[in-house]
This record gives C-alpha cells, structure tokens and sequence, in this order.
C-alpha cells in the first residue's frame, strides 16, 4: 500500500516538475540550488528533488529549448548558472498552465475533490 | 570540505562526457552540494552529519544513467602531435580525421592539390594501364606462363612471308611436330577473310590454326565445337570455321542455332560449326580474331597460291606448351638436337647454295609467349615507356609545386605547431599528422586520377585505332591489380615527395624562437626559403626538358609530314581489286585489268590511274638483290610492277628516257625503269638509261636481262622516314604471272565520296564479281606516322602542362618573396628606390631561378634529346635549337608571370609597407 503510494507521489511530481521549474523562473532568472529550495519550502516539504535527478531536468529543459543557462559571476560569490525563461519556455508555461487547470477541474468533478 | 566536484566526476566518468561539459556539470551540482553543506554547518551539523545528509539529498538515483540520453559522449578529442596511449589503429584514425577536418576548412587549397594530383596521377595511370594492357597482361587462356613461341634463329628469311607473325613454314612446322617432344605444339598464322563475295569487300581477322590449337591452349567451345588434331589432314577442305564470340554476336546476333550458317571466306563457303568462350580473343596482343579456320584448308582459300607446300612461303608462327615432366632447358636441348633435321627436310628447294647453308644453319629456339604475340607491343612499348616517363616528370613539377604549396601553409600554421611542441607533442608524432595530411590528399587525387585514367586511356585508344585505319585494334583497358598497384605506389611516393620536406621543416623550429617572432613568423627563414627556390629550380629545369621533348617530336612529326617523298601525296586514292572469284586464266589477267583502268581513266574527274605490285608506304614489298656486269649487289633493291602512266599518276617525275607503254609486253624484250638512288648505287651513274641487270632469282628461275629505259625521281617506298633506297620497276604487261588481284592508284581532283561512288559503278558496270576495296593514299601515310603523332600529340600536351605548373611555381614563389620582403621594400622606397628598381630588384630574383633552371634543364634536354632522337629514326632534328627555342619560350612565360608579383612590388605605398608586420 505504501508502495504504491509512493509511486503515485513520484509520478504526480514527474508530472509537474516541468511547470514547476517553468514557473518559479517567469518571474526571473534564478540557479539551480535556488530553484529546488524554492520547490521545497513552497511546497512545505511535500515536493522535494534529489539532486541526481533534479539536475538532469533542468538540462533537458535546457535542451527542449525552454529555459536558457548562463554562467554568472558575483562580486563575493562563487560562480553559479543562472536559468532563465526562454520565449518558447514562455509558451510552454502558458499551454501547461491551462492543461492543468483543465485536469484538476476535471479531478475536481470526478473525484468530488475540494480544496481544503 | 569535501572535494564534492571530484565525487560527481567520478560519477560521470562512465559518460565519456567531453572535458568541458563535463567540468561544467562538475562544477554547477557540486556548487549546490556545497551550498546545502554549508547551510547544515550553519545549522548546527557536525561536519559527517552534514555530509551524509547532502549525500541522502544527492538521492540513489545513478546521475549518470539520468544523463545517458541527454548527453552526447564526447568525440576523442584530437589533439594532434599528443603521442597518445591509444593502439596505432586508433592513433591513425584520429590523424585522419584531423587531416580532413584541416583540408575541409581550406578548400581552395585542397581543390589546387587535388586537382593537380588527379592530373598527374591520371595521365601516369592511363599510360600505365597501356602498358598494361599491351606489355604485362598474360594471354586469356589457362597457365599462359607455360606457353613458348619456338622460332628459328635467324630471323631474317628468305621467300614470301605473308600474315603478321611469319616466322615458320608449313614444312617447317610438319617436320617440327614430327620431331619434338618437349612441348605440345600447334602452329598458327594470321590472315584477313573477306567475307564479301562480290562488290565492296568486307574484311575481318583470321587465323590459320593447325588441329592442335584450342587443345594445347585448354580453350573448348561455348557453342557447337572447336577444333582438334583429327580434323587437320591434308586434303580436309572447307569443312568448318570456328568463330569467336563477338563475331558470333555481332554477325549472327548470337543465334544459338548454327547448324546451317555458312560463312563466304574470299568466296568460299565454310560451315560455322562452333563459337569460342567470350574471354578467349587469340594470341595477339592488340588485336582479336573473329575467324579460325584450319591450316589443311588454307588451298581451298588461297587456291593456286597456296603456301601449304611451299618451303619459302613464311606464314605460321609455332608455339607450344611445356609438358609437364619437361624442364625449359630439357625441352630446349632436345629442339638443338633436332633442328638439323627440321631444317634439312624443310630446305627450300629454290635457294641457291649460299641461302641453303645459311637456312641449315637455323636453331630452332623457345622464347617465352604468356603475354602473347604483339606488333602493337613492338611499335609501341618504347614510345609509351617514353610517354610514361614525360607523364612522371609532370607529376613531379606538380609535386614540386604541392610541396611549395605546403611549406607556405606550414609557414601560416608554425606558431600552431609551436604551440603544440611546446605543449610536449613529439615531433615524430606531429610529422606523421602533417604528413597524413599530405596522404590524404594524395588518395582523394589518385582516386580522381584513376577517373581522369579510365577517360584519357580510353582517348588514346581510340587515337590509336583511328590511326591504324581499323576498329581491329583491340586494347581492352581495364583498372587492373598492377594498374592500381601502381597508382597505388604513386600516390605514396607523390605524397613523401610533396609532403615529406615541408612536414619535417615545419617541425624543426624551436617553439620558442617561433613564438618570439613576429606575426609573419618564422617563414622568412633563409633556408626554408631556399628550399622553395631550389624547387621552383627543379620545376623550371624539368619543364625545359619536358618542352624540348615535345617541339622534337612535334618538329620530326612536321619535318616528316612535309618532306619531299618524291609523289604528290595529296588527290590520290588506293583501289585493292580482287578478281580471283572469276577464275580467269593467268595469261588474260592483265587485258582484263587494262581495259578495265581504260574505263576508268576516262570517268569525268579522273585523271589518271595506273596498276602497281605495291602501293609506296603499303606494307606490301617485293624486294631482291640484282647482278649488274655479273656482280650480286650488296643490298636489296625494292622492287614493283607497274602499268603505263604510273608515274604520272603518282607525280613521280621521269627524268631521262620514257614510260613503259603498250610495246613492253610480253612478247618484247625486258624493260625497267630505275631510280636515282638505283643508278647512282647500282650503276654508279647519273644516267643508266641503256645499260641492263639481272633479278637474283631462286635457282631453277631463268635469269634474263633488264634494259633500263626510264630515269625517274627518287621517291619514299617502304617508308617515309627513310632515305631513299634504290628501286626497279617493270611493265606489268611483262609480268610472267599475273595475279588475280591488284592495286590501282587514281588522281583525281573529286570529293571522296562522289568519286567513290562513280568508281563503285564503273567496276560493277564492268563485272559485278570483282570485289574491290578503296583509301585515301593521304590516309595511308598517316597511319604509317600514327607513332610519331601520337609522341607528337602527347608530349605537347605534356610540355603545355609543365610549362603552366612551372609558371604557377614561379608566380607563387615570386609573390610570396614579395609578401615577406615587403616592410624591406618599404624601407628601400622610404630610403629612395624608384618602382623602377623595385621592379627590376624583382625580377631579377625571379631570373636567377629561371637561369639556373634553364642551365640545368639544358644539360637535362640534351641527353634527353639524344634519346628522343633514337625514335624519330632517320630525321635529324637540330637538339641545340630545341632547347633554345624551349628555354626562350619557357623565360617568356615565366618571366611574364612574375611581372604581375613585380609591378605590385613597385607600386606598394612605402607608409603602408613600413606598417606592415
């Protein structure tokens, strides 16, 4: 039972951690370490990313076209790779966003779900 | 704090990530690991807490497995000149690579190398696959290796010889076959058939081959059967022709059906009762047969000039195979045992005492014959071993110029190798990268080479059989292993002589001098320099040679096109006329040809004709010794019947006496017309008209006396390039036996066709049964100079070549001086030169390597003149005003192309050039 649990968890995080990541940098560039803090206390601990799989995303991301990495230098500060929205990651963000409002509207008629 | 970024090294190891991808993943996850590490510190962790707990944050999951499919592995990376602790295999393959990649990026230069290369190597490999063809391949049948021609020794004979290898007599052979037993033997003899049996003839190669010949050569039919030992006995008839395969295809459309196809040979009608495989195209290099028919059927073809049992009639070439148990020196001593006996049983019955001894004296011997019989091999080997050569020396100039070419990119790409043997690559190492360079481009330019062989090859194939008057000529050309062995071998040799130099001078340098120096390096080093002049030297001297070699043969091929050959070459046309079909007897032959010239004599545009025994320059000669005031000549005089008003027709002028007419007939005494050359040798008189000789005839021959009674011009008679030889012509009116064909010369002044076709009708009108056969006099004699055209032809070609490649040599060389000398020349001007001496301080560089190229091309051309001369066999060809009329053309063009680097020199804005660095 807790078995499969976990697998559900693991695959609703699968499923959001694109419009997460896509998310948290509309508003500005930001690194990865920062992303995945903002992840975990927003989220007040119930979303957490190891750091072996966490990375891969964010390169694939990367890849996809979406966000877009940059080394930046800060006075005092070691080196870090910011990531910033690209357009298309943009785009991506609005279908993804409207996608999952159409499946928790969904949910909620099915499954008679309501926020708390 | 933990070393975090060599902990995700580790863990990407297994990725093969390029270096700095994987540096750059390293370094941002171990950023984030020392970020939560430093934050659980700050938080009150002990150090291991911290650490087990940013290594439970780093999860379980395999980074490197989440990585596979994003990341590509990196390609090796290439970095020349490392030695490298890869497998040489892997080594190799990473110097091509790089080499590619270096050729790819620069390809205006690698299109220049490629180009020239394909040129060089193309024109060597066509010439080569000549040689090939003509020289080196093993005949199409099975073990060739183990197939002898046995010839007597000496081979100068006396008699009739017909066919191309004449080498033995039916007697001969018959006594021979009998007496051997070292080899299984046959005889064969080649002969055109003309399968027309009326009108225009239609002529095609055949061969007499004795009952032996497709047994000893292990050839069996494709179709129906061949030939075997039973069915050649005297007597045999036209029983049976084998064909070979292209014939089978090309007359009979490859009808598998033959059981009644007959083929008409000179009118006689043999039965085709088989085909032979398609590989199998004879014995002879050059050409292939389409007819074979056995020897016992020669009288059936030949009719009364039959050669089968004439002892001095020369028309068989004997050829064998060493049996197995029998060594060559075994087989050979027992042929000396029983020569005598050959030769004794086969003694011409006609030759007088002298010729008999020299005749008995003859060995019979084995030369080697794999590569089969060749006239084609004998005219032709040197020549193209000479073509072979002048294509080398043209790769060669190009060569030079490829390795100009790299020195001035080794000199762009020093401070790269400096940087690289500074870096700690072997020297060694960064040769072989340069010179896999040089290979590279050495194989895509023998690969091209081998495209622009199959097409120059073929040219000259065509050349040759267009020259010979025949699509008989058979050459097949094919990309052989030697072939391609040999272009094989010139590529690497092109690519050591062009890569080699440039690869080990560009690595000499010490990297530190090499990066001390300015941005124009270290190429305006004295001796790299002097490397390239001494090149440009070697080109220049070569081109000479090369230039000299072309204006002698083409001077000797003009020299011979418009010597005085002593006829008006020019309106003639040969008719071969061939009445043997209507059986006339031998006493009404000549009437018959007579009133047939009559009527052709008054055709409109005919100006005259006249009959001879052999067409001058023809091929076909008759010739003897005479006895004048009872004393044999020395040497032979060439000899000819004639009909009356032959000279006229030739335009040979007659200078003392008369022309023979109708008078010197059979029935009047005999009369003969000579030479210059005959009573100047002969008689040792300007005017022999009066005096009288003999005819050297066989014994048993009634010997009677010629009166001289025409004087006429020397003239050209078995070839042009001789000196003139004496020569005897008679009345045909008084020939004792008058053949049933012969040659009749025309003059006219009509187009070919128009009077060819008034010809065709007044020979049918006349007798339908008469075949005849016309060319062009003019034509004829090109063929003859079909060598010298082609010598003339491609070392023309060749010299244009060397020349262009040596002018680009120069061009280059003179240019690049002026780009290194330009801060110098800015100076000079600043310090008050005028263009002027700018241009003649140019120059002058630019004439000290074409003075001393010209000084060492000139030794050069000389020796190579001599040899040249050895082909162009009776022409004296002045060498010393060759070579200055090449040296003069070659300075023109040389100098004029290093005029363009000059003027730029002269005219360069001092201010400028003194900013130059």
């Amino acid at each position: 039972m807790a078995e499969s649990l976990s697998l559900f968890h693991r695959e609703l995080k699968k499923g959001s951690a694109e419009l997460l990541i896509l998310s948290l940098l509309e508003a500005r560039p930001r690194h990865g370490y920062e992303i995945s803090q903002l992840i975990e206390n927003q989220s007040g601990g119930a979303i957490t990313f190891n750091i072996a799989s966490f990375y891969p995303l964010l390169y694939r991301l990367e890849k996809r076209g979406w966000i877009q990495g940059r080394w930046v230098e800060k006075a005092g500060q070691r080196r870090r790779r910011y990531y910033k929205l690209t357009s298309t990651g943009r785009e991506v963000l609005k279908q993804q966003r409207s996608s999952w409002l159409e499946f928790v509207a969904a949910m909620q008629r099915l499954t008679g779900l309501k926020h708390a | 704090m933990p070393d975090f970024e060599k902990l995700i090294r580790e863990r990407l190891r297994s990725l093969g990530l390029a270096p700095a991808r994987e540096a750059a993943i390293a370094d941002e996850i171990a950023q984030d690991l020392r970020d939560r590490y430093e934050a659980m510190l700050a938080a009150g962790s002990s150090e291991e807490e911290a650490f087990n707990q940013v290594m439970a944050k780093f999860g379980r999951r395999d980074l490197a497995g989440e990585l596979r499919a994003l990341e590509q592995p990196a390609t090796e990376p290439l970095v020349p000149g490392n030695p490298g602790t890869g497998s040489w295999w892997a080594a190799l393959r990473q110097d091509v690579r790089y080499g590619g990649r270096v050729l790819r990026l620069n390809p205006a230069f690698t299109a220049v190398c490629v180009l020239s290369l394909a040129l060089g190597i193309g024109a060597n490999t066509a010439i080569f696959q000549l040689i090939d063809a003509v020289r080196m391949r093993t005949l199409p049948v099975k073990d060739p290796q183990e197939l002898f021609v046995i010839r007597p020794t000496d081979h100068s004979r006396t008699g009739d010889m017909t066919g191309r290898y004449s080498y033995s007599t039916n007697p001969m052979w018959e006594q021979f076959r009998a007496r051997q037993q070292g080899f299984e033997v046959f005889a064969w003899g080649s002969t055109g058939f003309n399968l027309a049996p009326s009108g225009q003839a239609r002529y095609v190669d055949g061969i007499w081959v004795s009952g032996e010949f497709f047994d000893v050569l292990r050839v069996g039919p494709a179709l129906g059967r061949v030939f075997h030992p039973s069915d050649d006995h005297p007597g045999c008839g036209a029983f049976g022709a084998v064909i070979s395969y292209s014939f089978w295809q090309t007359e009979f459309g490859g009808n598998p059906d033959l059981e009644r196809e007959t083929l008409s040979l000179n009118g006689h009608s043999f039965p085709v009762i088989g085909v032979t495989p398609a590989d199998f195209t004879g014995l002879e290099v050059g050409r292939k047969f389409d007819v074979a028919v056995p020897i016992c059927s020669e009288p059936v073809v030949n009719q009364e000039d039959s050669n089968l049992n004439r002892r001095h009639a020369w028309w068989l070439a004997i050829m064998g195979r060493l049996k197995p148990d029998w060594t060559l020196q075994k087989a050979t001593a027992q042929l000396e045992t029983v020569s005598p006996s050959v030769m004794q049983e086969s003694l011409p019955q006609v030759y007088d005492a002298a010729l008999a001894k020299r005749y008995l004296k003859n060995k019979l011997v084995p030369e080697r014959a794999a590569t089969g019989l060749s006239n084609l091999r004998r005219d032709y080997e040197t020549p193209l071993w000479l073509l072979l050569a002048i294509a080398g020396m043209v790769l060669l100039i190009a060569c030079a110029n490829l390795a100009n070419l790299m020195l001035a990119r080794a000199g762009a790409r020093e401070r790269e190798i400096a940087v690289r043997l500074a870096l700690g690559a072997a020297r060694s190492r960064l040769v072989r990268q340069l010179l896999t360079e040089s290979l590279l481009l050495a194989i895509i330019g023998a690969g091209l080479g081998v495209g622009v062989a199959e097409g120059l090859s073929r040219v000259l194939v065509d050349y040759l059989r267009g020259g010979l008057g025949a699509s008989r000529l058979f050459v097949p050309v094919v990309t052989d292993w030697r072939v391609l062995g040999f272009t094989t071998a010139l590529a690497v040799v092109t690519c050591l002589l062009f890569g080699l130099a440039p690869a080990l001078k560009a690595t000499s340098a010490a990297p530190a001098r090499v990066m001390s120096l300015t941005t124009r390096g270290a190429t305006t080093s004295r001796e790299r320099f002097s490397l390239r002049r001494a090149l440009v030297v070697v080109q220049v001297s070569l081109s000479l040679v090369l230039v000299v070699t072309a204006l002698l043969f083409g001077g000797g091929l003009r020299k011979v096109l418009t010597l005085d050959a002593g006829f008006q070459r020019h309106g003639l046309l040969v008719m071969d006329m061939d009445f043997t079909t209507l059986n006339l007897p031998a006493a009404q032959r000549v009437t018959f040809a007579e009133s047939l010239l009559d009527r052709l004599r008054a055709l409109p545009g005919v100006g005259n004709a006249a009959e001879t025994s052999s067409v001058p320059l023809g091929g076909s000669y008759w010739n003897n010794l005479v006895i004048v005031d009872g004393k044999t000549s020395q040497t032979d005089v060439n000899m000819s019947r004639v009909s009356p008003g032959y000279f006229r027709t030739m335009g040979t002028p007659l200078l003392a006496g008369r022309d023979f007419d109708r008078r010197d007939n059979a029935g009047s005494p005999r009369v003969a017309i000579v030479n210059q050359e005959f009573a100047r040798k002969m008689m040792g008189t300007d005017n022999p008209i009066g005096r009288t000789f003999k005819i050297d005839v066989y014994q048993g021959e009634q010997q009677v006396d010629y009166e001289i009674v025409g004087l006429v011009r020397n003239s050209k008679h078995v070839e042009l390039r001789e000196e003139f030889t004496p020569i005897a012509y008679y009345p045909q009116l008084q020939d004792p036996k008058p053949e049933p064909d012969t040659d009749v010369m025309i003059r006219s002044s009509l187009a070919l066709e128009p009077l060819l076709d008034s010809l065709r009708r007044a020979v049918a009108d006349y007798n339908p049964a008469i075949i005849i056969d016309f060319h062009p006099f003019e034509e004829q004699i090109k063929r003859t100079l079909l060598r010298e055209r082609l010598l003339a032809t491609l070392s023309g070609f060749f010299g244009a070549l060397a020349i262009v490649l040596a002018t680009i040599g120069l061009y280059g060389v003179i240019a690049y001086l002026v780009v290194r000398r330009t801060n110098e020349i800015g100076i000079r001007m600043a310090l008050g030169a005028t263009p002027g001496r700018i241009l003649a301080m140019v120059i002058r560089e630019a004439a000290t390597l074409l003075v001393a190229g010209v000084a060492i091309g000139s030794v050069l051309s000389l020796a190579a003149g001599k040899f040249a001369s050895t082909l162009l066999v009776g022409l004296k060809v002045n060498n010393f005003a060759a070579v200055a009329a090449s040296a003069l053309m070659l300075c023109v063009v040389a100098v004029g192309a290093s005029l363009l680097p000059a003027r730029r020199a002269a005219h360069l804005d001092p201010t400028v050039a003194l900013r130059e660095e």
